[in-house]
């Protein structure tokens, strides 16, 4: 079974963004870049499935500028066999990539898509139920457990109020959750190792997609600062001060 | 312009959201028409009826929609959707789970977590975890969106809309083998006037407990920090966060929490913020309206002792 893994390059977590002074972008010039963290957790559970003896290839694929091939060697350290990058430097709307990695699997037939629920630049969490609807095939989104067994396909969602556990006949689409796996780090033969995997580069115009436009970003701007709070000596000023100023209790 | 809003309910009885998306949908002053899509969910339809500003209710009651699953869901809406000029839904698990798929099929973009709605055509909504908020204008003929109901206030229950059945079985490729629910005599997270959150420094899930007192005696929930729910100090679901709930109570007390971005991205917009923590230097204090450097251990049973 091929399990294709659809990977972003986004700002580092730990980064704090700043709007830029036009107000027209996140200002994301030489800030630190890396595999979104979602991202991660599907290629180490791909992986997974592949040392369990459920997948024979995970294959990678990321739509973004050249420098994302860092992303796509970083996700071949984890044990992903090989990489595709569709090369553009245009931003693209979740809808738009969806296009793409539908035509991407029209070439690899993939039985399971594994990918992040959302990454953590737009938090749209929209791109694997729309590459699903595209392709006409059933979803698991916000997954923490997966299992494959006799080309049925049993994963755990997490939902508001609990957890719901379905039964996807395959290929499927299922995105991850935080608590799906806890990703290993790569260790330093792998990342070697990831140097020499194959890695090929594609245009969206090569994959026969045509993309039209959908949005237009009228504005970016930083949120409201919230004034600054006092601090209190004791319990009796905090009880005090909520009664009597705040009134919310 | 009418809007369609998807209802959110478990069956037996329509969440709190819904009415908040039906007040956002009213800012665009036109027609709002909500699907219920269930199972043996009647009683929900009728209390969407009820909802000020409904025009009818559209309900799909068959089993085979019991479960809320995304697939053939996607294909109800779709059917219906012609007429529309605006999809909505609750930020909600379910809705992210379904709009996507709806948006993908009307081949149009979406537009997650709407918490400002400036015209028919143009949506503000944040990114990166709450740092930037991007005003998008729509360029499709069909605007599709999640709400976050936090932004919103509820429509109150005055009207009598009409309620009309809608007989249409479309079968979904999955099967629900099991549905857990966490049962709390609290309020929902996304409904509370008051969350007493917990962050790692509660050091077990016993000492979680401490936190469920002083929540009741407030009248209000619990949550939890993402690093609190990886301890195993509490489920899941309770989770406050970029990734978890995004929460806009009353008043929100930050118990031993640190104030990571990716948890302060799902309180920040709460009227009040209390942070109680021993570290002077923690980042919550910068967003808390009333700050306690204090050991919690002694500061909340105090507390609840004073409250």
């Amino acid at each position: 079974m091929k399990v294709m893994v659809p990977v972003k390059r986004v700002v580092d977590a730990n980064v704090k963004i700043r709007v830029n002074a036009e107000h027209t972008a996140v200002d994301t010039a030489n800030l630190k870049m890396a595999l979104n963290p979602f991202c991660e957790i599907a290629v180490e559970e791909a992986v997974r499935l592949k040392e369990a003896g459920k997948a024979d290839e995970v294959v990678v694929v990321s739509i973004g500028p050249k420098v994302a091939q860092e992303q796509l060697r970083t996700a071949m350290a984890l044990g992903a066999d090989r990489a595709i990058l569709v090369e553009t430097d245009e931003p693209m709307l979740p809808l738009s990539v969806a296009k793409i990695l539908l035509a991407v699997q029209a070439r690899e037939q993939a039985e399971l898509i594994l990918m992040g629920k959302q990454s953590i630049d737009g938090d749209n969490n929209q791109t694997g139920q729309m590459l699903a609807a595209l392709a006409d095939m059933p979803q698991a989104t916000f997954a923490s457990m997966v299992d494959i067994t006799d080309g049925q396909l049993t994963v755990s969602r997490e939902i508001d109020g609990g957890i719901q556990q379905l039964q996807l006949p395959l290929p499927a689409v299922v995105t991850a959750d935080l608590r799906l796996n806890e990703p290993r780090y790569a260790s330093l033969p792998n990342i070697m190792k990831a140097k020499r995997k194959p890695l090929d580069t594609l245009t969206v115009a090569e994959l026969g997609v045509t993309l039209k436009p959908h949005q237009q970003i009228l504005a970016v701007t930083p949120p409201a600062e919230r004034k600054a709070g006092v601090m209190v000596a004791s319990v009796e000023e905090l009880v005090d001060k909520l009664k009597n100023e705040a009134k919310v209790i | 312009m009418t809007v369609l809003v998807i209802a959110e309910h478990d069956n037996v009885s329509l969440k709190s959201e819904t009415a908040k998306v039906i007040a956002a949908a009213a800012s665009l002053a036109g027609d709002i028409d909500v699907l219920v899509a269930g199972s043996a969910c009647a009683a929900v339809a009728e209390s969407v009826a009820k909802l000020q500003g409904v025009s009818r209710v559209l309900v799909a009651d068959n089993p085979v929609y019991k479960a809320q699953l995304a697939d053939n869901l996607a294909k109800l809406v779709v059917g219906q959707a012609s007429g529309y000029s605006h999809i909505f839904a609750a930020a909600t698990s379910t809705g992210k789970d379904l709009l996507p798929r709806v948006a993908a099929l009307l081949d149009v973009a979406m537009i997650s977590e709407v918490v400002k709605i400036e015209d028919a055509d143009t949506f503000v909504h944040p990114i990166y975890a709450g740092n930037a908020l991007e005003k998008v204008k729509s360029l499709d003929a069909v605007k599709v969106a999640t709400v976050r109901a936090s932004a919103f206030d509820a429509v109150p229950a005055t009207a009598n809309a009409a309620i009309v059945a809608l007989d249409v079985v479309i079968n979904s490729v999955c099967s629900e083998l099991a549905h857990t629910t966490v049962a709390s005599e609290r309020p929902e997270l996304g409904n509370a006037r008051v969350i007493v959150s917990g962050g790692r420094a509660l050091g077990s899930a016993d000492n979680f407990a401490m936190l469920e007192t002083l929540a009741d005696k407030l009248g209000g929930a619990v949550g939890a920090s993402r690093a609190a729910v990886d301890a195993g100090y509490i489920s899941n679901d309770l989770q406050v966060g970029q990734t978890g709930k995004i929460v806009a109570p009353e008043l929100y007390i930050a118990v031993g929490i640190s104030g990571a971005i990716q948890h302060l991205a799902g309180m920040k917009d709460s009227k009040v913020i209390v942070a109680i923590n021993k570290d002077p230097q923690a980042p919550i204090f910068q967003v808390a309206d009333y700050g306690l450097e204090a050991d919690l251990f002694e500061a909340v049973p105090k507390l609840v002792e004073l409250i």
